[in-house]
């Protein structure tokens, strides 16, 4: 079940190509990094990636088939921003559980508490927000996870924990992920291979 | 140091309650007041309402708490009656107004190019003309009395909510939150439940509140021309209308209370709705 990118190319209207023939393949289990310079298309590569964006040329695949639009969506993306990522007219509870209910084990290993449930969005801190949202994107019928910059506007040592509880993760369920950052130490330290975005030009 | 700062403790509060706490019992008493009034009217009969040639034109005393008109006839009786009336024709109207208002904001928002443009279309052709014409013509057209008044409210009302509610579901259907949703495997009619509608609830209590007192004083204004509900039926609007003439001969009560208790009934929405606002809203949820 390896997820791949063939020949992806994409622009916005009638504008420049932000990249073309593209190829990427993630073997499950296996962690990439995904780096370059801001505007080459790191995040438009990984939401065509998630499904949230179709590409103009090429497609993707997961295990030589083409992923079903309807249902939940094999790869999942985790945001940047978490308060935008969740609707703050929800409570916790309803958010974490939009996805399948998460296991007691995995809250626990991304440091959720029971309490946080009953809270609205606006009484939790960035950082306990993106827990909810990880745990959300790591529901049952997640093959991949595409972390987008997932930690980036938190401190090193939640950001350690997040990406720890994420690592067990994937190693247990054979989970694919692709890191995107700009933070070179991150990328070495979690990545197998890193894969970096140049001028198409 | 601040001299004169003055802390509450919890103790001076004579009821130990919190705000949320207090916003709710005002909202179930104000609800029970205007159901009360609408119960009360509606078992009051006629004949609190007869005419008595003898008792006309007196001034409010305790026999008679809102005085007397010029046909001897009770006028509190008549207000209660009246405004039963009114506060059952102002919530169908309104609550059928804003319905459509939901319905078709929704739908033009969500149901593709196609759609939207047909029911802006819509929009645009009933804000083009006045409330009042549009009225008149559906009131006329189903033969006027209660049902063709209350159709030709329900029919008016909605256009200007409607554009509201289209725009904000516009906003929110591009957020990240329900993209997310969608790639979660979410279907569009649970994302439109679960996702926008509580964002509409602001918008639909607000746009509900303001239009209660406009569909009120349309119904009075139609009645007033003959096409609405017929004269003898003590409606606020023909009340008011009525008294017009008498009040340069000094019958001040005639108007003044009905027009007073419209304003209460009217007053009494505006807080429940402000109320429930208020008491839905995330952010205000520890106040």
């Amino acid at each position: 079940m390896r997820l791949e990118a063939k020949n992806i190319g994409f622009r916005y209207g009638n504008g420049p190509w932000l990249f073309q023939h593209v190829n990427l393949t993630v073997e499950p289990g296996e962690i990439v990094g995904l780096t370059g310079p801001s505007g080459r298309g790191k995040t438009t590569l990984c939401r065509i990636l998630s499904g949230y964006e179709k590409a103009l040329e090429g497609n993707v695949t997961i295990g030589g088939l083409p992923i079903a639009s309807k249902g939940v969506h094999p790869v999942q993306l985790v945001f940047q921003h978490p308060e935008k990522a969740v609707n703050p007219r929800w409570k916790m509870g309803k958010v974490l559980n939009e996805g399948g209910r998460p296991d007691i084990e995995l809250l626990d290993l991304l440091g959720i508490e029971q309490e946080w449930l009953t809270r609205w969005p606006g009484e939790l801190s960035g950082g306990e927000l993106q827990r909810f949202c990880v745990a959300r994107a790591l529901g049952a019928g997640t093959r991949f996870l595409i972390a987008d910059e997932m930690t980036t506007m938190l401190d090193a040592i939640t950001q350690a924990q997040i990406w720890h509880a994420v690592m067990e993760i994937a190693k247990k369920r054979e989970m694919g992920i692709i890191v995107v950052s700009h933070e070179a130490k991150l990328v070495q330290r979690l990545c197998d291979r890193v894969i970096t975005l140049t001028d198409p030009n | 140091m601040i001299q004169n700062l003055h802390v509450r403790k919890k103790e001076e509060n004579r009821f130990s309650l919190n705000r949320r706490q207090r916003k709710l019992i005002t909202s179930i008493v104000a609800a029970i007041l205007l159901l009360g009034i609408v119960v009360v009217g509606a078992l009051l009969d006629e004949d609190r309402i007869a005419t008595n040639l003898i008792a006309r034109n007196l001034a409010p005393s305790f026999d008679h708490l809102f005085g007397t008109d010029w046909l001897g006839r009770d006028m509190f009786a008549r207000t209660i009656m009246g405004l039963s009336l009114s506060v059952k024709v102002g919530l169908i109207g309104a609550i059928g107004s804003t319905s459509i208002a939901l319905i078709l904001g929704m739908a033009a928002a969500t149901m593709g190019k196609v759609a939207d443009r047909i029911i802006s279309w819509l929009i645009d052709l009933f804000l083009s003309v006045p409330h009042l014409v549009t009225l008149i013509l559906i009131a006329f057209t189903l033969g006027g009395g209660f049902k063709g008044i209350v159709m030709g409210l329900v029919l008016t009302h909605w256009p200007s909510l409607a554009r509201v509610i289209r725009a904000e579901v516009m906003q929110i259907r591009s957020a990240e939150y329900v993209q997310i949703s969608k790639q979660l495997g979410k279907s569009r009619g649970w994302i439109a439940v679960h996702h926008i509608l509580p964002h509409l609830t602001p918008q639909i209590l607000i746009g509900f509140m303001l239009m209660f007192p406009h569909v009120i004083l349309h119904e009075s204004a139609v009645t007033f021309i003959g096409l609405g509900l017929s004269p003898h039926e003590p409606a606020i609007g023909i009340i008011l209308s009525e008294s017009m003439k008498y009040l340069s001969a000094g019958m001040w009560w005639l108007a003044f209370f009905p027009g007073l208790c419209l304003l209460m009934i009217v007053q009494t929405f505006d807080r429940i709705g402000e109320n429930l606002r208020l008491l839905l809203d995330p952010t205000k949820s520890n106040d």
